[in-house]
C-alpha cells in the first residue's frame, strides 16, 4: 500500500509529468477538480491510497474564451461560474441549464463540466447537453494534446478514453450559428437535485423560413454510456421541428437507448421517458432558435 | 504519514496547519484549527451542515480538501458575529426561532450570509433554491425562510 499524497501542479507539463510518472511505475494517481464526486468516493467506496493531482491551478482548466468561431470552457471551471457569465448562457442556454441542474448552492460552487464528464456516469447531465452543443474535448497528455468527440469521450459506466497520463484541459464548441437553440430536460421523481432517470439534449439551427438546417440529440441515463442519436437529428432536419417531426425524433431516442431497470425506473419507463424529454426539449430548442 | 503545511485566512485571521494530504477542509477545521462551529452532518455533500464560505464562494468543507485552501479566505460560523453580539442573522434565526437541535444551524447561517452578501433583497423562491444544499430535520423551513427575510430587512435598514 502507497501513501496519499496531494500535488497542485501549475502547468499542463507539470502536471503530465506526475500522472506519467505514477502510470510509469505503477502508482494511483488521480485527477481532482471540483472535488464533488472524488470527495464522496474517497468517505466510501474507495478509500485506497492515491496521489491527488489537483488541476485547478492550471491556467487551461480556469480559461472561459467566448471567441468569434469556437466557445472555450476550462475542465475545472464551477458551475456557478459558468451559470454567471450571461454572453455564455444566452449563446448556450441548454448547456448551461443542465450544468445548473446539478446539486446545492454549495455543489455548484464546486462542480464542472469537466469534472461531470469525467466521472462519466452514464447519468450525468451536462453529457447530452454538450454531445448536442457539439462539444469536443481537449486532453492533454505525454504525446502533447488530442482532442475527442464528448460522444466518443466516455466508453462504459465509468470509464473513459482517457490513459493514464492524460487529464482533460477543457471542452470546446462552435459558436451557434444565428438562429440556433439548444435545450437539456431530465426526469427526476422530484422538483431538484436528483439523479437522472433520463435526459435529452437537443440542439437545432433553423433557416430563415424556420426549416431546420442542422440538428444533434444526446440523450443520457438510458444506456451504459450517453449517446449521440443521429437518427433523431435526421428526423428533425428539413422539418420545422413541428409535432410529427418531434415524435419520430422521439421515437428514434426510445430505439436508441438500451437501459436497465434499477430503483430509478424500468426499462420500458425510461424508454419512453427518454422521447418525452426528446420531443420537450426539441421544442424548447426550436422556440430558441427561433427568437434567437 | 506525511503532513502537509496548509496556510489560510479564517475569518481574517492567519491560520496556519498542518494536515494530512486527503484530509477534507472540515475534519481540518475541527480537527487542526479547533472550529469546532461546522458541523458535520452527512459528509458527502447532501445536508450543508458544513458550508463555509472559501473565496467568495459557499462550499460544504466536506467536499474540500485541506490542502485546496492553501491561500485561501475561508469565513466559518465563528467569522459571522462582529465582536460580541451576534450578527443580524443570528438574531432573526433566533428569534424566529428557526432552530431546535442547532445542528443544521451554523450551516443555514453562513449560507445565508453567502446569499444576502451577493443578493441583498432576495424573494422568497431564490431564498428556499439558495438553501435547497442545508437540510433541517427539526424545523420545518418556513421559520428559516422568515428568519432570513427579516434579517434581510434589518440589514437593508441597517446598511
Amino acid at each position: 500500500m502507497g501513501e496519499f499524497a496531494y500535488v497542485a501542479p501549475r502547468s499542463v507539463a507539470d502536471a503530465v509529468g506526475v500522472l506519467q510518472d505514477h502510470a510509469n511505475n505503477g502508482r494511483r494517481a488521480q485527477v481532482l477538480a471540483g472535488g464533488t464526486d472524488l470527495l464522496v468516493q474517497l468517505r466510501g467506496l474507495d478509500k485506497a491510497p492515491r496521489t491527488i493531482v489537483d488541476v485547478k491551478k492550471i491556467e487551461e482548466t480556469n480559461r472561459l474564451d467566448i471567441g468569434g468561431d469556437e466557445i472555450y470552457i476550462g475542465a475545472a471551471i464551477p458551475s456557478a461560474i459558468l451559470n454567471e457569465n450571461e454572453e455564455l448562457k444566452s449563446l448556450l442556454p441548454g448547456l448551461i441549464e443542465s450544468a445548473d441542474l446539478i446539486g446545492s448552492t454549495q455543489i455548484q460552487g464546486r462542480a464542472s463540466l469537466g469534472g461531470n464528464l469525467c466521472n462519466s456516469s452514464p447519468a450525468a447531465d451536462t453529457i447530452p447537453a454538450m454531445i448536442a452543443d457539439r462539444g469536443i474535448c481537449v486532453i492533454a497528455g505525454s504525446g502533447g494534446e488530442r482532442e475527442v468527440p464528448v460522444e466518443d469521450f466516455c466508453t462504459g459506466v465509468g470509464t473513459n478514453v482517457m490513459t493514464g497520463d492524460e487529464f482533460l484541459l477543457g471542452l470546446k464548441f462552435p459558436r451557434p450559428p444565428a438562429n440556433t437553440g439548444d435545450a437539456y430536460l431530465r426526469f427526476i421523481p422530484r422538483t431538484e437535485m436528483d439523479i437522472a432517470v433520463a435526459g435529452a439534449g437537443v440542439s437545432v439551427t433553423l433557416d430563415g423560413s424556420g426549416t431546420c438546417t442542422a440538428a444533434r440529440v444526446g440523450i443520457g441515463a438510458v444506456a451504459p454510456t450517453p449517446l449521440l442519436v443521429a437518427d433523431a437529428a435526421a428526423a428533425l432536419v428539413g422539418t420545422t421541428v413541428d409535432d410529427e417531426a418531434l415524435a419520430a425524433a422521439g421515437a428514434a431516442c426510445s430505439a436508441a437507448a438500451s437501459p436497465i431497470t434499477d430503483k430509478r425506473g424500468t426499462v420500458e419507463y425510461r424508454r419512453k421517458v427518454v422521447a418525452v424529454l426528446c420531443r420537450r426539449a426539441g421544442a424548447i430548442a426550436r422556440d430558441r432558435a427561433l427568437a434567437a | 504519514m506525511s503532513k502537509m503545511h496548509i496556510r489560510t485566512t479564517i475569518n481574517g485571521d492567519q491560520v496556519d496547519f498542518l494536515g494530512s494530504p486527503q484530509q477534507s477542509l472540515l475534519d481540518a477545521l475541527r480537527d487542526e484549527v479547533g472550529k469546532l462551529g461546522t458541523k458535520e452532518g452527512c459528509g458527502t455533500g447532501d445536508c450543508g451542515a458544513c458550508s463555509v464560505i472559501v473565496d467568495g464562494r459557499l462550499v460544504c468543507s466536506c467536499l474540500m480538501l485541506a490542502a485546496e485552501a492553501e491561500g485561501a479566505e475561508i469565513t466559518t460560523i465563528e467569522g459571522i458575529a462582529e465582536g460580541d453580539g451576534l450578527h443580524p442573522i443570528q438574531e432573526k434565526f433566533l428569534e424566529h426561532a428557526a432552530l431546535q437541535c442547532g445542528v443544521c444551524t451554523p450551516g443555514f447561517i453562513v449560507a445565508t450570509k453567502a446569499l444576502l452578501d451577493r443578493n441583498p433583497d432576495p424573494d422568497e423562491r431564490t431564498i428556499r433554491y439558495w438553501l435547497a444544499g442545508n437540510l433541517c430535520r427539526c424545523t420545518g423551513y418556513d421559520k428559516i425562510v422568515r428568519a432570513v427575510q427579516d434579517a434581510a430587512q434589518e440589514l437593508a435598514h441597517e446598511a
